[in-house]
């Protein structure tokens, strides 16, 4: 009940003296553990299960959901190293992150400074119009915008009309260009939500730090990058690791927009684990669970190597 | 604003010129920003139009936004013949069924990992801070499976608890982050009085938490509304399951041609959550810059 957090010093004496304590707390706390209970439920069978089956599956040879699986060790991941269009898939998303993530997060921040400054009129009507393709459907979207992008439609012809393109195109159903489509549709989708991240980062420097920047004489420019910028670092850390995660979470989009074609160029991760999984004429389960393992270590090494730049960064402001 | 929304990047000069002494600068900013926001604005604008089309009249007529006359009958072919009455009933209850099960599961959690130490605190939150960028296309095989097992793959209970029981750790740690500055009379004074805990949370505290009650509603409408992968995997041979997301996808499939039930379908499965936004603007973006925050 009351909190015995707090008291540190001296700690061998406080664990041991905790330990004892251990069955009368669990005695009197009970109905912490009640409070508890649908959330580790849940939580133990929707999250923790899954995370760990994934890893069992993926050394199984498991066709379909009628019976179980044989253990086949690590043939799987074996056949996956070979599989060209695995290593397809995986560049897809890789060039996916590197490509959208910088112009979303980017663009954002531009879109916040302007939209940060007193002097821009109607900040409230443009934030909302950014915000809205937020709060939509992201597979809605996507059939929407095939659509859009059909050579007779909308994009397609106000581009031959400025003289951007000699004739119409369909840029969602090329292969050279279907990835790139899928990304700028993902941009205009979620530039909104990082544009609201960074209003908010923008909001946490005080009034004072620009004041005293004027005051020193300091331009537009040298203001955003001696000062803005450096008080930004973290959060554009943050803003880049989330927006990082929502780059691999890209399926509903991608798989309505192009279902990952035309011949495969466009297929990202998720949708060969799901094409793999539930849409081949045998499914096969465990060697889908493989690829969806080695799509969870990328993620997992990318939030690791962000966390490790925040350091790198951090350290270098300091010596500076 | 929305009034204004609808007119897009045609209104630029008029509203430049309304201010009294615009500077160049002001200017060219206005200017861009009425670019950049008419290509966010107009893709909605297209897809009420072609609602309003036939479908030949889509691709046929150019960039004319405006239908030769009114296709109402398009929105009547989507709701009734496709079947989008029933997806909007399901996407309905999933998703009431969704916010519901996380508004009750987080705030439990939520308050006594705000308020309380106990055993096991470290390693839950350390276990909620290692999972919480798991991704949606990680977890799905082995949840199909889970669902399949426990007889719920082809059900609302089964997308429900697929949706809401594991994950939104945000919510979680939101009602932790609001909890835990709550002074510590209110629980005392009321315990005074002889309530029990469960009684002092469901009258005392869960109402004072309704800021985040409204935070974590929004954002897991929104989730549940939106969300395409899991109720596509688990309607796959039921089609009288589907959700509006899966549903508008099964219209490719089937009637290929017919852009202007697409279209209208489209306008249907996006209403909802575009008035709750329009009504709602502020709290939306509050939410969300009030998550980031923590």
């Amino acid at each position: 009940m009351t909190t015995t957090q707090e008291r540190n010093p001296p700690a061998t004496v406080a664990a041991r003296r905790r330990r004892w304590e251990w069955p009368q707390r669990l005695r009197k706390d009970w109905w912490i553990y009640v409070f508890l209970l649908p959330t580790i439920i849940g939580y133990g069978t929707y999250t923790i299960y899954p995370l760990l089956a994934s890893w069992w599956f993926a050394f199984l040879d498991w066709p379909g959901f009628a019976t179980s699986g044989t253990f086949i060790g690590i043939e799987n991941f074996e056949r996956l190293l070979e599989d060209d269009l695995f290593w397809n898939a995986f560049w897809n998303s890789i060039v996916f992150l590197v490509v959208a993530v910088p112009l979303r997060v980017g663009l954002a921040l531009a879109l916040a400074i302007l939209l940060n400054r007193k002097k821009t009129p109607f900040k409230g009507f443009f934030r909302t119009l950014f915000f809205l393709p937020v709060v939509t459907t992201g597979a809605i979207v996507g059939v929407v915008f095939t659509l859009l992008l059909d050579a007779g439609g909308p994009v397609s012809l106000s581009m031959v009309a400025s003289g951007l393109l000699d004739s119409p195109a369909n840029f969602a159903a090329d292969a050279g260009t279907s990835l790139y489509a899928g990304i700028a549709v993902w941009v205009w989708k979620w530039l909104g939500i990082t544009l609201i991240y960074w209003l908010a980062a923008l909001q946490t420097i005080p009034q004072g730090v620009h004041e005293a920047a004027m005051i020193d004489g300091a331009g537009a420019w040298a203001e955003f990058r001696r000062v803005t910028m450096p008080l930004l670092v973290p959060f554009l850390v943050i803003i880049t690791l989330i927006d990082t995660v929502a780059a691999l979470n890209v399926f509903d989009l991608m798989q309505t927009l192009t279902g990952g074609g035309p011949s495969f160029s466009s297929e990202v991760i998720e949708i060969y684990i799901f094409r793999t999984a539930f849409q081949a004429t045998v499914p096969q389960l465990g060697y889908a669970s493989a690829a969806a393992v080695l799509f969870g270590l990328l993620t997992m090494a990318l939030a690791v190597a962000q966390a490790l730049g925040f350091r790198w960064a951090r350290s270098r402001i300091g010596s500076a | 604003m929305t009034a204004r929304a609808k007119t897009g990047p045609g209104v630029t000069p008029p509203l430049a010129r309304r201010f009294r002494r615009p500077s160049p600068g002001q200017v060219v900013t206005v200017v861009g920003l009425a670019v950049l926001g008419g290509m966010w604005i107009y893709p909605f604008i297209w897809l009420v139009s072609a609602s309003l089309k036939t479908s030949p009249e889509i691709f046929g007529r150019g960039l004319n936004l405006l239908p030769e006359a009114p296709v109402w009958e398009n929105y009547t072919r989507a709701w009734t013949e496709v079947g989008f009455a029933t997806y909007f009933v399901n996407t309905l209850i999933v998703t009431i069924g969704t916010v519901l099960l996380v508004v009750v599961r987080s705030a439990l959690a939520g308050y006594v990992l705000g308020r309380y130490d106990f055993i096991g605190k470290k390693p839950l939150i350390a276990l909620f801070l290692i999972t919480f960028f798991l991704p949606e296309g990680y977890t799905i095989i082995p949840i199909a499976q889970l669902t399949d097992q426990l007889g719920l793959l082809n059900t609302h209970a089964g997308v429900i608890l697929g949706l809401g029981a594991g994950g939104q750790i945000a919510s979680t740690l939101l009602y932790a982050g609001y909890f835990r500055r709550l002074p510590k009379e209110l629980e005392e004074s009321a315990r005074l009085d002889g309530a029990g805990h469960f009684t002092v949370f469901f009258r005392v505290m869960l109402p004072l938490a309704w800021p985040i009650t409204a935070t974590v509603v929004i954002l897991t409408y929104l989730f549940a509304w939106n969300v395409y992968l899991l109720p596509l995997v688990f309607t796959l041979s039921e089609p009288d399951l589907r959700t509006l997301a899966v549903g508008m996808t099964v219209f490719i499939g089937e009637r290929g041609t017919d852009w202007s039930g697409m279209a209208a379908a489209a306008v249907i499965s996006l209403i909802p959550v575009i008035a709750v936004f329009i009504v709602l603007q502020r709290k939306f973006v509050d939410s969300i810059a009030g998550a980031v925050k923590q």
